[in-house]
């Protein structure tokens, strides 16, 4: 493995982020060369993939850097992380219910761990620790069945009680007089946050330099498939032609599958977030309330991030609601009541698709060399580089990688669901 | 209660059909058709046509009586058998 990463190491970037580049470009003259350039659609690409955000361009790194496989183009009709990677609230971990879900986001969270030299990009990963409050015996007794889960998976996954959590985070209501008093929180202390326009910028610059092409402002506005075959893609730039597509668009996923004739099981609803004014560093772990239907974080800059569970219904509006903004500040100060004068800066709303069983769809589909990565429901952005990673090993190798074995789209037909229940622990 | 579908006879449906039935949802970016269920008020199932990009609703009305097909001319073929259709 760590053979593997120098030679990924190696790939000669034109401006490495380094003390001596620093000083050059900062008090020298010249300015920093562009982290990734813009290219004219070619008429073909080994690999085109549909969506530049984390996933997307975590696929066309791992496809170039451990396959060697550089002939590849993402497509994005925005900008790259205009969508669920830069909407998102940053949280990483992997304490899930499920083994299949815990072995796969384990994976990802250690390769987080490592990205940042890796891909030569701060992507300020910040490990703080991450606490799932329970407010009921029921949810406290699942918070012990994941912490079972967890530990017999080798992660560092634990129950703690009141007192704790009063350690880990003074200024939190612990009392027995709250509404929704805190009996417990599962606590795992490798979770925390990233930057996540960070790790969206740093797997493009890295994919850019092994010669992937970004092609952001370019919709795809169809897939051709002739004989049960992927044929290319049709974009308001033109046609590419391409033996392999891959799906890779969250929220939109349903209506790229459409273009290419398959069903998906798949919702779209928007999941709706907030970030107030910076204050002074109070709160080190993440907090996650089922009960309460809120998770907070403070980021280095000061800011507290706020997110909900989904809206009640199906839409791909991007619009948040003043009720969702008040049930949110009402919850939060249920937790932390000394919040009460700190101001909203602004809210926003990212698009979910959401998955009967809350695992994601990743693999192959009726459609040879159509592949999905899709089903990220509230989960996507902290599964980025192992779906990179998985997705490359299947589109380069054939086969199915064991850790994304449990995802595939046929499941449903088989009735093999894997319900994930430790997936956001708000949405349900 | 989500996009209307078709509900395919459990006692002949062949299992992907049925599988189909339960998971696969066309989710359109546009006009869907949807039964709804009023639970915080008067407790009744209607139909709703809403647009999932805006969310604008162009028409609600009681459900058809003996589909619940989203077929547009099922479910106008439900309205005119009158009011008292009422939910299945």
């Amino acid at each position: 493995m760590l053979s593997r990463l120098s030679s990924r190491n190696g790939h000669g970037m034109r401006a490495r982020y380094s003390a001596f580049n620093l000083v050059r470009y900062g008090i020298g003259s010249g300015e920093w060369p562009r982290v990734w350039r813009d290219h004219g659609l070619k008429a073909s690409y080994d690999v085109i993939i549909v969506g530049g955000g984390v996933h997307g361009l975590a696929v066309a790194y791992y496809l170039a850097a451990d396959h060697g496989i550089t002939n590849v183009a993402v497509l994005d009709k925005g900008y790259i992380g205009s969508g669920g990677s830069g909407r998102n609230t940053a949280i990483i971990r992997s304490n899930y219910l499920t083994p299949e879900g815990v072995r796969f986001y384990d994976r990802s969270v250690k390769l987080y761990e490592r990205l940042a030299g890796e891909l030569n990009f701060n992507v300020m990963f910040s490990q703080r620790g991450h606490l799932t409050l329970a407010h009921s015996d029921s949810s406290l007794r699942t918070m012990h069945w994941r912490a079972e889960v967890n530990k017999l998976e080798g992660i560092d996954s634990e129950v703690i009680g009141p007192q704790e959590i009063k350690a880990l985070v003074p200024f939190m209501d612990t009392s027995e007089s709250t509404r929704y008093p805190i009996l417990g929180a599962l606590y795992h202390p490798p979770g925390g946050i990233i930057r996540h326009d960070a790790v969206v910028w740093g797997y493009a610059r890295a994919a850019d330099a092994l010669g992937v092409h970004i092609h952001q402002n370019t919709e795809v506005t169809g897939i051709d498939v002739t004989g049960g075959r992927v044929a290319g893609v049709r974009t308001d730039r033109g046609s590419i032609a391409a033996p392999v597509v891959v799906n890779c668009t969250a929220g939109w996923s349903t209506l790229i599958s459409d273009m290419a004739g398959i069903d998906m099981p798949v919702t779209t609803s928007p999941l709706q977030a907030a970030v107030t004014e910076p204050v002074r560093p109070f709160l080190r772990p993440v907090i996650v309330s089922g009960t309460l239907h809120i998770y907070v974080s403070q980021t280095d800059r000061g800011e507290l991030v706020f997110g909900a569970s989904v809206d009640p219904f199906p839409s791909y509006s991007m619009r948040g609601s003043l009720e969702f903004t008040e049930e949110l500040a009402g919850h939060i100060l249920e937790l932390m009541p000394s919040l009460a004068s700190v101001r909203l800066l602004r809210q926003w709303a990212g698009l979910c698709d959401m998955t009967p069983d809350y695992s994601p769809i990743m693999g192959v589909t009726p459609v040879e060399g159509f592949y999905v990565d899709v089903g990220w429901g509230t989960y996507g952005f902290k599964a980025g580089p192992v779906a990179g990673e998985t997705m490359a090993q299947l589109i380069a190798t054939q086969k199915t990688p064991e850790l994304i074995a449990a995802f595939g789209l046929e499941r449903f037909a088989r009735g093999a669901l894997v319900g994930e229940k430790g997936a956001a622990s708000v949405g349900h | 209660m989500g996009e209307g579908t078709a509900r395919p006879d459990p006692g002949t449906a062949a299992i992907r059909v049925w599988r189909d039935y339960l998971y696969v949802r066309s989710n359109p970016a546009g006009w869907t058709t949807e039964n709804w269920f009023h639970r915080a008020g008067c407790r009744r199932y209607f139909t709703v046509e809403r647009h999932t990009v805006t969310n604008a609703v162009r028409d609600s009305r009681r459900p058809a009586a003996q589909t619940r097909t989203h077929d547009a001319e099922g479910i106008s073929a439900g309205t005119e058998r009158g009011p008292d259709a009422g939910p299945q």
